[in-house]
């Protein structure tokens, strides 16, 4: 036999040689891990393994190597920015809280998350429970608070779960609690399940809602970070914020400031979800481009279907078009393109999807979550929505689109808190970069993604027709008659536009416009 | 359980990598099914239960059976890395209970990986 002259070594080289290296797989290769180091990894449930894996050696290093104020220069100087939205200069937070007056003084990490299709934050949590905490006890630290919550989406008892256990192991080994390893820093964290509304994960909604109060935004009149949570200086920070934090400590603020773009430094987590082959969760640097992370790490768009735009920034977000896919990703740039960063929410969108749908449903979304507090945001999403419905039915008016620009300024200018502010950006997007697609609905009430309802017929194409009465089986309202070896014909009255018969026939020979 | 010292931390990481270490004497191949929320919707708890089965069959002292969260690529789960001594980490994707077993058979116990269920091997580019 051939192969036992072969040596053990050749013989194990060969069992593994032609699978690729993970450098080699693009979802794998271009992702740079700092806030997701240690996903799977670790087991999240084992204290020791995050130890193992240099684990609280940031924290024993601001407890005895670091002083508060250098922990926060550190902070400053790696240009940290918020990963919850605003992107606001986290150092400059911190320092402003450090400086404040009051006692106590808390931390607060946000993990409310509910911008639908983003779940980073709770995989972060999920995976690696004690890179928030840490982060979360060097900020307690650094601006001398002695408290802190986290305040998690009621939607997540996975989430809750791991980072409850972590807690109290944390708390087991004195890394929480009295005179953490040895120094005099006392610090603990506690957990307060999210009210389920998407304006709680909003600051000043937020903290009414840990105040015990009904989880509505209010006015800013005071920094948070001097009056905060019952009007105490506070730091909130997103959960991937804080997970950065452990690392910058550890290897210096000028080891993460050389990573990224001028004015966004570090990596970003998103989720990569919707029209794409690869959905999942990926960190990259920032600065990366959209084409990279949507056809290099994401590995493009299923079904042979051509990619139409990505939506960022979660319902505060816009979409952006395909002529801008080589923009680099980082907070200016998407800012620019009339969209944000947002928490990291990506969702991508094929030839199929009909703008003015896509407009439509983040509307419907920011209409049912506002608060209703001011009239801008409720009254003014509500006329929003009102218009955005009567264009995807086919009677939209030629003034409607100025109308919804005027409506989105408006609301922008007037509204409280960043839902209201934000909420007009999809429409503006859109708007933006498919106006013709509006002006297809209005003008010549066409969907030309054959998405809205009223806009679209199902029709037979005779030329493909093989007679084989399959749309005749499945449709489900009789609405289509077929004989055998005779071509199937819809009858339009009764047509619901389910579009089964469009799925159901191999040939092609449903028309749908 | 004591507050721990900094030297303590150092001591906890040591023992801790000494106990998860895949050698050539002690176990030699490690087991991590990957069980965030996209990796249990998708089925990592039944593939979990079935690494846990056959390991009640064949010798245990052999295998480090544990888990962790999400890997990244939630399209493809459950996932799984099979670690074996002196070999990179393979990455497998879309494990069913059944793939599982094969897995243990071939992977883990012969050392043959089952290519047609693998997506790469090595390590993520941590910073
Ligand atoms: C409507 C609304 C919802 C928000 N939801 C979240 C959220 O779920 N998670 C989050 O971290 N920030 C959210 N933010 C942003 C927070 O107000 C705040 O800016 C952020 O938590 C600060 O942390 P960072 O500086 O680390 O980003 C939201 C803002 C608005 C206006
Ligand atoms: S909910 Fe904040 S402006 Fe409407």
């Amino acid at each position: 036999m051939g192969d036992s002259t072969m040596s053990k070594e050749t013989k194990k080289k060969e069992k593994t040689q032609t699978i690729p290296d993970l450098n080699s797989v693009p979802f794998f290769g271009r992702q740079i891990l700092i806030a997701l180091r240690n996903r799977g990894r670790i087991n999240p449930e084992s204290i020791d393994e995050y130890i193992a894996h240099d684990g609280y050696q940031a924290l024993a290093k601001g407890l005895t190597k670091l002083k508060p104020t250098d922990i926060v220069e550190q902070i400053k100087q790696s240009s940290l920015r918020g990963r919850g939205g605003g992107g606001f200069d986290t150092g400059r937070k911190w320092a402003s809280a450090a400086k404040a007056t009051g006692e106590p003084k808390y931390v607060i990490c946000n993990a409310d998350e509910g911008d639908p299709g983003a779940y980073m934050d709770r995989s972060i949590i999920e995976a690696d429970p004690h890179s928030v905490i840490e982060g979360m006890a060097l900020c307690g630290r650094a601006i001398g608070s002695t408290v802190g919550y986290v305040y998690i989406r009621a939607e997540y008892p996975l989430a809750r779960k791991i980072l409850g256990h972590a807690l109290e192991q944390a708390r087991a080994y004195g890394l929480l609690g009295e005179n953490i390893l040895d120094s005099d820093f006392s610090f603990d964290i506690f957990i307060k399940q999210g009210a389920g509304a998407f304006v709680c994960g909003e600051s000043s909604a937020l903290r009414a809602s840990i105040e015990g109060n009904v989880g509505e935004p209010t006015p800013k009149y005071d920094h948070a970070t001097e009056k905060g949570l019952w009007k105490k200086p506070t730091v909130l920070n997103n959960v991937e914020s804080f997970a950065n934090v452990p690392p910058i400590i550890l290897k210096g603020a000028q080891w993460f400031s050389a990573m990224g773009t001028e004015h966004s430094k570090g990596t970003k987590v998103f989720s990569l979800v919707g029209k794409i082959v690869n959905t999942g969760l990926i960190e990259v640097l920032m600065g990366t481009t959209l084409r990279d992370i949507i056809f290099e790490i994401g590995g493009g768009i299923p079904d042979g279907k051509a990619f139409k735009a990505v939506q960022t920034g979660g319902p505060s977000g816009g979409c952006i078009p395909e002529s801008l896919l080589d923009m680099s990703v980082d907070f200016e740039e998407l800012s620019k393109a009339g969209s944000m960063m947002g928490s990291g929410g990506m969702i991508v969108m094929d030839e199929d999807t009909c703008m003015v749908n896509v407009a439509k449903y983040f509307i419907e979304f920011c209409n049912s979550e506002s608060c209703g507090k001011c009239i801008s945001c409720r009254d003014g999403s509500e006329a929003m929505l009102e218009i955005l419905t009567r264009i995807s039915e086919g009677k939209g008016k030629e003034e409607d689109i100025t109308l919804l620009e005027e409506l989105s300024n408006a609301i922008k200018e007037a509204s409280l808190c960043g839902l209201g502010t934000s909420l007009p950006n999809p429409v503006l997007s859109t708007l933006r970069y498919f106006k013709e697609e509006y002006q297809e609905h209005i003008v010549h009430k066409r969907c030309p993604a054959g998405v809205c309802k009223a806009l679209i017929t199902f029709t037979v194409l005779e030329k493909n027709c093989t007679k084989c009465g399959v749309c005749f089986k499945n449709c489900p309202y009789e609405a289509i008659t077929w004989k055998k070896k005779e071509i199937a014909v819809i009858n339009q009255n009764q047509c619901k536009k389910c579009g089964i018969c469009y799925e159901v026939c191999k040939f092609k020979a449903i028309e749908r416009k | 359980m004591a507050a721990l010292s900094i030297k303590d931390l150092t001591a906890i990481a040591k023992k801790t990598k000494e106990s998860m270490q895949i050698s050539a004497q002690g176990p030699h191949t490690k087991i991590t099914v990957h069980m965030g929320t996209c990796g249990i919707a998708a089925g990592a708890q039944k593939v979990m239960d079935s690494f846990k089965e056959v390991l009640e069959i064949v010798d245990k002292k052999d295998v480090i059976l544990t888990y962790s969260g999400c890997a990244g690529l939630c399209s493809n789960e459950p996932m799984v890395t099979i670690e074996r001594y002196g070999e990179k980490p393979i990455k497998y994707i879309n494990i069913t209970p059944k793939i599982a077993r094969e897995i243990m058979k071939q992977h883990v116990q012969k050392g043959n990986p089952l290519k047609e269920y693998i997506i790469a091997k090595g390590y993520e580019n941590i910073v």
